[in-house]
């Protein structure tokens, strides 16, 4: 019995320590168990969700991307831009008109921005064989850059894009009714991408070869995966969920300016490394991913509703980080 | 159907500076075993990736069944039927055997509209695949648990489920026991009644004499011939890979034994399962030579000596003091040094220079009054072990990955003769490197046991720890069975001592 609840003690670790600290919370704090806080921690770890899977493709082909974040505002800013209500008095196309194109145009044109610069990574470090932490280092500036010079573009000259379209903000904000319950539909959509990220790490030929190619990337050569190709894939994808985490950012928020999602990919490689993703390539589930995003959720908002200062949250959040990867990695180190 | 199921005619392989394959042939028989041989730095490994498109040859042709073929890349080698088993095995340590086997191939199934991995399948094909050739591996085990057998076993397995008719096995005894041996060469045997043809490069010529049907030889990158295995014998295949007659395998020795150096009392690992109580005595100019079969625990012993494993008793004595050893670093300051087992992974830092690596053990001894390197000395130094111990390299600020085997174990050797030891722990030294290096090793061993020096040596090559040792300690199964003078020690000796903590 004993050896059994440490095999599970050892395999389980991060949802074990989510529990205890939700359960230490609501003792030290009982109005901290309601549907309210429930909802809140749903809808703040849906866009952290979908951009750790992102930043997991890449981590798990040992890599690491740290332009996650400036995609991420990128993808806010170009949808935001062409998504504000013709009323508003500061719009950032006032020629747009008064008939709203579909909602479905200015997120693709986002959405293949941020997969444009994902795949340039990819090719850096496929084709070039940038280290990805340079390559992704470049893409980070660029993208912001870019982002920057758009924002910046008259007459908007860089000020908050604001009045977003209520068809659009709904997205971030509303509920759907299901079986009675009030459901938001960016949770409905975080939940969604879990379904995309499970089917693409376990059930594709895709998400095989990248544990493969992070795993020994000379054993994928030697079996004859294309390499090159897979981790342009994998990086343009992570490019995809980026621009979605960040329209998302900008219906849920109702705005946009180009500072959206700065430092975002750390808090999504903290999510991931948290959740047992290697950085070493190679290993990491889906199961963990989503346990990674939600520690840190409840750990943001709990740290807050008991009311303790943004600096000592930054103090916790950086020993949990490297608490759990101090137990993580006893899991691999055998003393000899 | 053609005579051959693969002819290579004239391959010829250039790299910069070096000329790496000179006009090579080889032809080989559907239902055969072909074994190719030469010293490291021949040309085998390079003839290899010629024909499994890992290198594209610059001139030569390659015929499968009698027609030309051109093979670009590993994925046509595969689809042509020819699989390679690789010296360095390349699991993904971290995925299942499953995972493993299959990748780079994995079959899919349609579910709706989307292509979907087919798991039940793999499952399935790979059990039946195991069954078949009587492997006993559960396909859903990590691949990093396993032993290098067992991954060899899947890699073996592996390409017969690709349907391959020419498999190349490239040194794929080097890290297995005797039983282990055994099984691979029951499995080599039912494919080859299935009329696969088998490519086998080995450096054992007990196994190349057994096994095979012909002989094809190669000596610095060129064709030496091709011949029937029974019209060889161990000594002519060495005459022909090295170029000259071996007369004399293992150099001798004249000089007595003195006074015991190492005594080490009842050594026990804190792992139940490794070695306990070890007990023996080394003595000055002498070579002790531990005997056993993989898994018996010998590096274990050796490392916990030198500080890299861990005791939950035992004590070590130096010149009759007990010493505690508890790091490398406590080793060294005893005058003792050690040279691993896996060179690759623990011995040399590739991408640094043979300079470099020579002198890496001993840095504090060349500084200055600054506290900074003295690189003068180090440069003197350095280039004076490399030229007493014959390394062929264009300079010392070569790269160390880019020297043959051999030469890197020299320069291995030399790193730790810079310490200026007195007892030197070698583990398996001579594994993987080529006849003639092997023989130039022996000379460095009994130069330093005349000097005055003391070795302690690991080898499963039976003949060379025979040839080699003063005394052998055998070991089983964690625990000494025994220790045999060199005048008693016969194969049967040591091999029944090996065996016997597994009963």
């Amino acid at each position: 019995m004993n050896e059994k609840v440490k095999y599970f003690m050892a395999h389980n670790a991060m949802y074990v320590i989510l529990i205890v600290m939700i359960l230490a919370i609501a003792i030290y704090e009982p109005n901290f168990i309601s549907g309210t806080t429930f909802r809140d921690i749903m809808i703040q770890s849906s866009t952290r969700m979908i951009i750790a899977f992102g930043a997991a493709l890449i981590l798990i082909t040992a890599g690491c991307d740290l332009a996650a974040g400036r995609i991420v505002g990128l993808a806010a800013v170009i949808s935001a831009s062409m998504l504000q209500d013709p009323g508003y008095s500061r719009l950032f196309f006032p020629d747009l008109g008064q008939n709203p194109m579909s909602l479905a145009v200015p997120i693709i044109i986002a959405v293949f921005a941020c997969v444009l610069v994902g795949t340039l990574s990819g090719i850096l470090v496929a084709k070039f064989y940038v280290p990805p932490f340079i390559a992704t280092l470049g893409m980070m500036l660029v993208a912001y850059g870019a982002n920057s010079i758009y924002f910046d573009m008259t007459p908007n000259n860089s000020q908050p894009i604001g009045g977003l379209r209520a068809d659009f903000t709904q997205i971030g904000s509303g509920s759907l009714n299901l079986f009675g319950l009030q459901i938001p539909i960016i949770v409905l959509i975080a939940l969604a991408f879990i379904v995309f990220a499970y089917f693409l790490f376990n059930k594709t030929v895709l998400g095989k070869n990248m544990f493969a190619i992070g795993g020994n990337p000379q054993a994928a050569v030697v079996s004859g995966i294309n390499v090159a190709g897979s981790l342009i894939l994998l990086y343009a994808i992570a490019g995809g969920l980026y621009g979605v985490g960040g329209i998302l950012e900008a219906a849920r928020t109702g705005g946009a300016t180009n500072n959206y999602g700065m430092g975002y990919e750390f808090d999504a490689i903290s999510a991931c490394v948290v959740g047992g993703v290697s950085l070493a390539g190679g290993v990491g589930t889906v199961k963990g991913i989503v346990a990674g995003v939600l520690i840190f959720s409840v750990i943001n908002y709990a740290l807050t509703f008991i009311g303790l200062s943004p600096y000592w949250q930054l103090i916790v959040k950086g020993c949990i980080i490297i608490v759990a990867v101090a137990i993580d990695i006893r899991n691999y180190i055998a003393k000899k | 159907m053609a005579e051959y199921v693969l002819e290579m005619k004239n391959i010829c392989k250039e790299f910069p500076g070096v000329k790496a394959l000179d006009c090579v042939n080889l032809h080989l028989r559907a239902g055969t075993i072909h074994a190719l041989m030469g010293e490291n730095g021949a040309g085998k490994s390079t003839l290899m990736k010629c024909l499994f498109g890992i290198y594209n040859p610059n001139g030569g042709e390659i015929f499968l069944n009698g027609e030309k073929t051109e093979i670009p890349d590993a994925k046509t080698a595969l689809k042509k039927g020819i699989s390679m088993i690789h010296q360095e095995l390349y699991p993904v340590r971290q995925r299942t055997v499953m995972d493993n086997f299959w990748l780079g191939r994995y079959p899919k199934k349609k579910v709706g509209p989307l292509q979907v991995i087919d798991e039940k399948m793999m499952k399935k094909e790979t059990q039946r695949i195991f069954d078949d050739l009587g492997i006993d591996i559960d396909p859903a085990a990590i691949a990093g648990s396993l032993s290098v057998s067992q991954l060899q076993l899947i890699e073996i397995a592996k390409a017969v489920s690709h349907h391959s008719h020419i498999i190349v096995m490239d040194e794929p005894t080097s890290s297995l026991t005797d039983d282990e041996v055994e099984h691979l060469f029951a499995i080599i045997d039912k494919l080859k009644k299935r009329n696969v043809a088998m490519i086998y490069i080995s450096h054992k010529m007990e196994e190349i004499l057994r096994i095979s049907d012909e002989v094809t030889i190669m000596r610095d990158g060129k064709y030496i011939g091709t011949w029937n295995a029974k019209d060889l014998t161990t000594d002519k295949i060495i005459s022909k890979m090295v170029g000259r007659d071996m007369t004399q395998r293992f150099p001798e020795r004249t000089h007595a034994v003195g006074e015991v150096v190492l005594r080490a009392e009842e050594l026990t690992s804190i792992h139940p399962k490794s070695f306990r109580d070890v007990s023996f005595e080394l003595r000055r100019g002498e070579v002790l030579g531990v005997g056993g079969l993989v898994g018996a625990q010998r590096t274990e012993v050796i490392e916990a000596l030198f500080g890299l494993r861990h005791m939950s008793k035992g004590k070590i004595f130096i010149n009759d003091k007990e010493v505690a050893i508890r790091s490398p670093r406590d080793a060294k300051k005893h005058k003792i040094a050690l040279l691993t087992e896996e060179r690759r992974a623990t011995g040399i830092f590739p991408i640094l220079s043979v300079l470099d690596n020579t002198a890496v053990a001993h840095l504090t001894h060349y500084l200055n009054k600054f506290h900074l390197i003295d690189d003068k000395k180090r440069k003197t130094d350095a280039s004076e072990h490399i030229k007493k111990m014959n390394i062929k390299t264009p300079s010392f600020n070569t790269l160390i990955q880019s020297l043959s085997g051999g030469n890197q174990q020299k320069v291995l050797v030399a790193r730790w003769l810079l310490t200026d030891p007195d007892i030197l722990l070698l583990d398996e030294p001579t594994r993987g490197i080529d006849v003639g290096a092997k023989y130039e090793i022996y000379m460095i061993i009994n130069n330093l046991v005349e000097q005055g020096k003391s070795v302690i040596m690991i080898s499963s090559e039976m003949p060379e720890l025979i040839g080699m040792s003063d005394r052998i300690m055998v070991m089983s199964n964690g625990v000494l069975t025994g220790i045999v003078d060199k005048q008693d020690a016969t194969e049967e000796k040591i091999m029944t001592l090996a065996a016997e903590g597994l009963k």
